[in-house]
């Protein structure tokens, strides 16, 4: 009886110190939308749970180690005990219905992240190897920066061009993958203006460490501000448009000063006369640059590997492939 | 040198040269008469490494018996072949004992390598932004290392469930030889066929091998796909024989519930061996298809699915845990008696909790897709089923700890290793449930959060318990009990760092980092974390090391034990080790209840005719 009363004791104590560890040190990022709030309550039970049972396991198996050790010269055998049906029972049954209870919990956690706001703002997201893009059909813009406003829902509805990716901002908590021939959507309401990052948190090939895009979270006034500016700016100069394709779709494989990326450079292309990689050659004209955009493994540029480059004919309208074309031809 | 010819391994490879080779020119030649170009080295390297694996499984003399039965002759039923000494561990043994020594082997030897991996992108990670290697290499070392991994899990939970099932329950052998050998000689060319694809492209998908990326993957995925494909034999195989054999070949007077529990958990092991795996190479094998074939199970244009591929490989890859986990918590329930002097704690209950787990872990597999796009609705009763799993592994807990509370504990180094596998098991096990609640897990999946929690899973469950076993029942397997100097100074380099490394993967998980990555962002300040991490890693490696060196040790240097040396009551103890080709001489009866240690004058098996 003196060992249970004890090791009670322990636990209980134990179980404390784990908590309180685990919430000083403090183990989540900023909580930024309404849906983490509801997640972090959910998880903040799980460590009661955790810190508890944590304790109960060790502290007794560590008590028994301690004063049930064999003393030097001690040849004879424990106690015969070989078990009691009773208390079998009760820890069976007791986290039984505890484990019901946490599952009945998490599906009202979940009811909460998926809680639908009609008036919620439109947001398609399309990505792929290695680009995040992102459109306001409401507004006929896109960006490669995704802005929300703060405090009101948002509805991602996603897909991808390539393969699976998914899309994650730890402060926001949500997870969705993007899946090629289907949409899915995720819901998300910021509560707390900054700046933070979307990732992809689904393996897709070989850059997937680099697939990031900023996320801003602005006020509602800067938001509609921000998303007029964009609708009517569409800028004279087919070059400057063509940046903002390039910033959004192109950057990530090729670069615009030389170095070295998964596709080939940009700089100095426009004119000079390409290596194939069937051994011709070829003078990189408004022609070979359209048909790497549009049909990418006709010409593969020697040194490059074939079906890594994205067929973007479905992506970029005619008068965008101009735009992009103009811009690359301004690189020297 | 006529010696080292006549191993079977050698002959194996040598066939495996030539049917690889044979394979590679009768693609070049069926191209080259269809009027296609004669090379084309996906078909060809594939239909060649599937030749080269049933030419090895000829070299090494596999089917010879089955070869003459077809053809009308007779063989004999059970060669000895211990005059052949060192060499039958190089050759197509029968003995089960043997062949539990070569899966051993095998899968120390695989388990090296998929270390070494490991600890090469481990050492990349220990600061961001790419310091050695490539993307590319990085992601083909990542996905390796875990799919080596877990074939070389696979062949020690084989290793010790051949070794030691038949012996526990007083048979000659296992129930169906010729087909164990079998089981163990195609992963052979399946581990060769695996590593291959390090040389041709590598892949860089994990070892999910999740399409469409896996659709657009260099050659190197194909040979993934095909030797996971051929390992599973091994597995479905010898799930089988396990089941046959303690079934049919118990000694007469053992009742179900008076086997050693490691049985139980062997059994409930190959359950879902037998009935799973086929699922894994399903899957693997349609994405082969898709690539050779261009059929479209999995392309969005063609009408295809990628998400039924992720229903397909998780079905097989969730249970596929408890395969890993079962035996080694098998293997606690069974040392621990022996090291604290008092009967396992309700003998029955965890018994019935290792089928329990086997069973309701065939119902959540769902839970590894809760981000995935799959019906929304469905993700609810998964967290239920996946939750349910909780109550039989508390069952295992609480005996393990009722069973320590009141003994004579005693701290030789398998004792070690066995209470290591419990706390860092439950570590795992604690780290659970938060990714079975739907919405937390949408915060954890996909991050360093999960790398933690299945570490600690697989050391709790495997790791430490394989270890255990090794140091346990060495004795048994050559006569000589291993350094307990080195055993020690090898636990103590393993439990504590990677404990704090696993941690720490899950404090960084937490805050951000996602799996699977080459490189991060060294604003987000992990780079302390990972270079503590990294550090943890060689220190483990390096215990392992004290291993190999302790196996040198002892061969040389060890002192001999032949007798009971852990004054256990299991049967396999009551004789002399090594143990004799056929095991026991006599029939064993079991007279007693397995585990009655502290009952004065009671035993549990007896030989035929003793008094």
């Amino acid at each position: 009886m003196k060992h249970f009363i004890i090791v009670s004791i322990l636990v209980i104590g134990a179980t404390l110190l784990v908590y309180t560890g685990i919430q000083s040190i403090g183990v989540l990022p900023a909580q930024a939308s309404a849906q983490a709030v509801s997640i972090d309550r959910l998880l903040n039970i799980q460590f009661w749970l955790i810190s508890f049972l944590f304790s109960l396991i060790t502290v007794t198996l560590l008590y028994s180690l301690v004063v049930f050790r064999r003393k030097p010269g001690d040849t004879s055998d424990g106690a015969h005990i070989e078990g009691n049906t009773r208390l079998e029972i009760l820890w069976t049954l007791i986290p039984l219905f505890v484990v019901i209870f946490v599952a009945y919990l998490g599906a009202q956690s979940l009811g909460e992240t998926r809680r639908v706001d009609p008036t919620a703002l439109q947001v398609e997201v399309l990505s792929g190897q290695w680009f995040w893009s992102f459109t306001y059909p409401d507004y006929g813009v896109t960006t490669d920066t995704l802005y929300l406003p703060v405090n009101k829902q948002a509805v991602l509805r996603m897909t991808s061009i390539d393969v699976i990716h998914s899309f994650w901002v730890p402060e926001f908590r949500v997870k969705q993958d993007l899946v090629p021939g289907k949409t899915t959507e995720l819901r998300i309401t910021p509560i707390q203006t900054g700046e933070y990052q979307v990732l992809c948190a689904e393996i897709c090939g070989a850059s997937h460490a680099y697939m990031v895009a900023p996320v801003r979270v602005v006020t509602q006034e800067e938001f509609t501000a921000w998303i007029e500016q964009q609708a009517s700016q569409v800028a004279l100069d087919p070059v400057q448009r063509g940046r903002r394709l390039a910033n959004q779709y192109c950057i990530a494989c090729h670069s615009i000063d030389g170095s070295q990326k998964v596709g080939p450079t940009w700089k100095g292309l426009a004119g000079s006369v390409v290596q194939l990689a069937d051994g011709s050659t070829v003078v990189a004209d408004a022609e070979y640059l359209r048909n790497s955009i549009i049909n990418p493994n006709l010409q593969i540029h020697a040194g490059f590997q074939p079906n890594v480059m994205p067929n973007f004919s479905n992506i970029l309208s005619e008068s965008q492939i101009e735009d992009l074309i103009a811009y690359i031809q301004s690189i020297k | 040198m006529k010696t080292i010819l006549s191993l079977g391994l050698v002959r194996g490879l040598a066939w495996e040269i030539l049917g690889t080779a044979l394979g590679i020119g009768f693609v070049a030649l069926v191209r080259a008469l269809m009027g296609l170009p004669a090379w084309k080295a996906e078909p060809a390297v594939v239909f060649g490494a599937l030749l080269g694996a049933l030419f090895f499984l000829y070299g090494v003399g596999i089917l010879n018996d089955w070869l003459k039965w077809a053809a009308g002759e007779e063989t004999e039923d059970h060669l000895d072949d211990s005059h052949l000494g060192w060499r039958r561990y190089f050759g197509p043994s029968l003995d089960h004992k043997v062949i539990g020594i070569q899966y051993l082997v095998l899968s120390l030897l695989l388990m090296s390598v998929g270390g070494l991996f490991a600890l090469i992108f481990r050492t990349e990670l220990a600061r961001s932004q790419m310091q050695f290697l490539t993307l590319n290499q990085y992601n083909t070392l990542m996905s390796l290392h875990g799919m080596v991994m877990i074939i070389s899990i696979l062949l020690g939970i084989s290793a010790f469930m051949n070794y030691l099932v038949p012996m526990l329950i007083g048979a000659r052998d296992m129930a169906f030889p010729r087909l164990n050998s079998f089981s163990f000689w195609i992963a052979v060319p399946a581990g060769l066929i695996l590593l291959s694809s390090l040389f041709l492209g590598g892949f860089d998908t994990g070892w999910t091998g999740y399409p469409p990326l896996s659709v657009r993957a260099p050659l190197g995925m194909q040979m993934f796909f095909l030797g996971v494909s051929l390992a599973g034999f091994s597995s479905i195989l010898g799930g089988l024989n396990i089941i046959v054999t303690v079934v049919r070949l118990r000694a007469h007077s053992m009742t179900a519930f008076r086997m050693p529990i490691f049985v139980w958990a062997a059994l409930a092991t190959s359950v879902i061996s037998l009935t799973a795996t086929q699922l894994i190479g399903l899957s693997f094998q349609m994405v082969m298809l898709q690539r050779l074939f261009g059929m479209g199970f999995f392309d969005p244009a063609k009408g295809g699915n990628p998400i039924l591929f992720q229903h397909l490989f998780w079905f097989y890859s969730h249970p596929a845990v408890y395969i890993f986990v079962l035996p080694g918590l098998g293997i606690i329930s069974e040392l621990l008696p022996v090291f604290v002097r008092k009967p396992l704690f309700g003998y029955r209950w965890v018994a019935m909790s290792s089928l329990g787990i086997a069973l309701v872990g065939f119902l959540v597999w769902a839970h590894h897709m809760f981000t995935s796009g799959m019906a929304e609705y469905l993700r609810v009763p998964f967290m239920y089923s996946t939750l349910l799993v909780a109550v039989p592994t508390g069952v295992k807990f609480f005996s393990w700890v009722a069973t320590v509370w009141r003994g004579k504990i005693s701290f030789d180094t398998p004792m070690l290793f066995i209470l290591a596998g419990i706390i860092v098991f439950l570590l795992g096990g604690l780290s659970g449930p938060p990714n079975a609640t739907i919405s937390t897990d949408l915060h954890l999946h996909d991050t360093y959060f999960i790398v933690g929690h299945f570490h600690d899973t697989m050391y709790g469950g495997y790791i430490f318990p394989f270890f255990a076993a090794i140091f346990y029942w060495y004795p048994k397997m050559t006569g000589k009990r291993l350094n307990e100097t080195l055993g020690k100074l090898q636990f103590w380099l393993i439990a504590p760092s990677f404990t704090v490394m696993s941690l720490l993967m899950m404090r960084v998980g937490l805050l951000g980092m996602r799996r699977r990555i080459a490189d991060y962002d060294p604003a987000l300040g992990f780079d302390p974390y990972h270079l503590v991490m990294t550090i943890m890693a060689f220190l483990t490696a390096l215990g392992v090391i004290v291993f190999f060196i302790n196996l040198i040790y002892t061969h040389f240097k060890g002192q001999p034990a032949t007798g009971n040396v852990w004054n256990s009551r299991s049967p396999e103890w009551q004789v002399p080790s090594p143990m004799p080709v056929h095991n026991y001489d006599r029939e064993l009866e079991v007279v007693g209840e397995p585990y009655d240690y502290g009952l004065p004058g009671s035993r549990y098996v007896k030989f035929h005719g003793e008094a």
